[in-house]
């Protein structure tokens, strides 16, 4: 979309449309950066479609990804199944009943090269939902590419490595708190040098938000655990100024198309504020909110599920407005099964039609200058710094997750939404008003194929049978020996137990050996 | 309601972090004044069957949102009779497709409960399906 834009009258579009008070605001791309990260906002380039997908093993999720290519998908986004995520192998006791369930199971290296069969690593950027073996996945992928002769610099992705929200919500967390921010920041460095362009963060508010909280305080939660990321890695030897630039945030986008322009809004400006008042970083780049967004989640219904296809595009409209940098729209069948094709297929043709139909895209924050969104802008950015304060007061997001505090706070919060839309004071079509009381009607099926399982761990058993055990264990021990100490970086050594064909829960044991598992503070 | 004389243990099964919906239905039971203990996540079914039986519990809800609900409800109904606890009523909340609401209950869950329910109702259906006890 560059050169002239007009509308289909004819009239000229501005690439940015100013009026009073805009010098308040600043433009597309300067600091604070209200308006967005780029001066020309979509003119350049649109954002990333990027659908979350990932079931089975790993060539039934091969088969999904080049079918969302075939239909112009532009980035990859892969769901694992939890016992990837937990850092369990398929035969372990507690995996066995979730495997290929949520997501693909990617226990070694050589089932993420089954993954990617006929995808270029370098022709594509591939986001992971992975947290808590982040960095044993980000090693395989980096394997992987070894193993292709793609260079490391021509990675572009982002893996999710956001543990501390773990805690709080989602729930994929493995070792205590410190060793596992320790694990985060050794990742982003790792990444800094080898991987310059790949993000190996995305600090998200998108699931505390799924879970309860409120607009401002699912900004004011992810906003201060950046905080602690950045100091994190600022006592590890980083410079701010460069890790700046690859720090990536992900938020969810719920009903309210004001409430989500408005908090987007806000929330660029405080961290380009924090970014240069509390770590001098002038860097525009390092100064700059990058984020990706999920439309749907717990806005969706099982109840009338097609009124799913009307809520995903009001969010993703409003995800446009607030200038996101990539953004996957849920299916309307997402909040009870794993897509089928035809849901997937909709929930991406609705991206499509809003890039290229609405003129939404067409110029850089459109809504900037509106009263109403001005307004709310301010508001917001007021609500989620006293929340933020209200975090430092109670000693910092890591102190309030060691202890619950967090966690608590979401519960609390959930119920109060909960009990909104049981009295009807939060509408929700099909659920409070217009309910038909009908068993919802689903349509296509999507069913995962029950032989999944079987084949996971026949694969397994293939792996550990043809690899060289000798050498696999010689590099499982120096990874122990390394994670001794605090000061070495541990992604070197994980790489080359990915390249040894160790598993992922060979790997993860070798950790959870040296710093026990998270003792969850058990408070509701 | 008879739920006030109730010890209730809300558990989490398997893997799934999905620990939203468990909580709220433990919190509305503890305001309707049962006795309500919460396992935490990630608990295998053998934890939760010991747990269940050491602290004498009427019930036991289980809350899965990663599809593993029939394998994870059927291991905790068998550990359950393994310790001579059959009588220990299970149910079960999460994402459970209406599909598989009848295997679930023929395998004794005493009833299913998602998302789209009002806590009342929640509420209501447990305390009725506890007093058949």
């Amino acid at each position: 979309m560059t050169g002239v834009v007009t509308l289909p009258s004819g009239i000229e579009v501005p690439v940015v449309a100013r009026g009073p008070g805009a010098e308040r605001l600043g433009d597309p791309g300067e600091y604070p950066f209200t308006r967005g990260i780029f001066p020309d906002g979509y003119r350049g380039r649109l954002w990333t479609m990027r659908q979350y997908s990932g079931f089975g093993t790993a060539e039934e999720t091969n088969a999904r990804y080049r079918f969302l290519l075939d239909h112009g998908q532009t980035g990859l986004s892969v769901a694992l199944d939890l016992p990837t995520q937990c850092g369990y192998d398929p035969d372990h006791p507690m995996a066995r009943a979730e495997i290929g369930k949520v997501g693909v199971s990617l226990f070694s290296r050589r089932e993420m090269e089954i993954l990617f069969r006929g995808i270029g690593l370098d022709a594509i950027s591939t986001s992971f939902t992975i947290n808590g073996t982040a960095a044993v996945i980000f090693a395989m992928y980096l394997a992987v590419a070894d193993r292709k002769g793609v260079p490391r610099s021509a990675l572009t992705g982002t893996i999710q490595n956001d543990i501390l929200k773990e805690f709080v919500a989602r729930g994929t967390w493995i070792f205590p708190v410190q060793p596992s921010v320790r694990l985060v920041a050794d990742t982003v460095m790792f990444a800094g040098e080898e991987a310059p362009r790949f993000n190996a963060i995305s600090i998200a508010g998108a699931h505390v938000r799924d879970a309860g909280v409120t607009a401002a305080e699912e900004m004011a939660f992810t906003l201060a655990n950046g905080l602690a990321y950045v100091d994190a890695l600022i006592a590890r030897g980083g410079d701010p100024a460069r890790f700046g630039s690859r720090l990536s945030f992900f938020f969810y986008v719920h009903m309210d198309l004001f409430e989500e322009v408005a908090k987007f809004r806000a929330a660029r400006r405080i961290w380009a504020d924090l970014m240069r008042t509390r770590y001098d970083v002038t860097d525009p780049a390092a100064q700059q909110l990058r984020f990706g967004v999920v439309c749907g989640g717990s806005s969706l219904t099982a109840q009338q599920p097609l009124n799913n296809v009307v809520r995903v595009a009001v969010e993703n409209l409003a995800a446009v407005f607030a200038g996101a940098q990539s953004i996957f729209t849920c299916a309307y069948d997402e909040a009870f099964q794993i897509p089928s094709e035809q849901s997937a297929e909709l929930a991406l043709r609705t991206q499509q039609i809003i890039a290229h139909e609405s003129g939404a895209a067409s110029s850089v924050d459109p809504l900037g200058g509106s009263y109403l969104v001005e307004s709310l802008t301010d508001s917001m950015e007021e609500e989620i710094r006293a929340v933020m304060g209200e975090l430092d007061d109670y000693g910092g997001v890591i102190v309030a997750i060691e202890d619950g505090y967090l966690q608590t706070r979401v519960a609390r919060r959930a119920l109060e939404r909960k009990g909104q839309i049981d009295r009807g004071e939060r509408v929700v079509v099909g659920v409070n008003r217009y309910a038909d009381g009908r068993p919802p009607e689903i349509g296509e099926m999507f069913a995962l194929d029950d032989g999944t399982a079987a084949r996971v761990l026949e694969k397994l058993d293939r792996l550990k049978a043809a690899r060289d055990e000798r050498r696999m264990g010689e590099t499982l021990r120096a990874l122990a020996k390394a994670a001794e100490h605090d000061d070495e970086n541990l992604m070197p050594h994980i790489v080359a137990c990915c390249h040894a064909d160790a598993t992922v829960g060979e790997i993860t044991d070798v950790l959870r050996d040296r710093w026990g598992e998270f003792d969850e503070p058990v408070r509701f | 309601m008879s739920l006030a004389k109730k010890r209730i243990l809300i558990a989490k099964p398997g893997l799934d972090g999905h620990d939203v919906g468990a909580k709220v239905v433990a919190m509305a039971l503890r305001d309707a004044g049962a006795d309500v203990i919460y396992t935490g996540l990630r608990k295998s079914p053998d934890y939760i069957a010991d747990v269940a039986v050491d602290e004498g519990v009427h019930a036991v809800g289980l809350s899965v949102l990663s599809g593993s609900h029939l394998s994870l409800a059927s291991d905790v109904i068998a550990a359950l009779d393994a310790r001579g606890a059959g009588d220990v009523a299970v149910f079960l909340g999460g994402t459970i497709p209406h599909t598989e609401h009848k295997a679930l209950l023929d395998m004794g869950i005493r009833a299913i409960f998602t998302a789209d329910e009002t806590l009342d109702d929640v509420l209501t259906r447990f305390d009725a399906a506890l007093g058949e006890t």
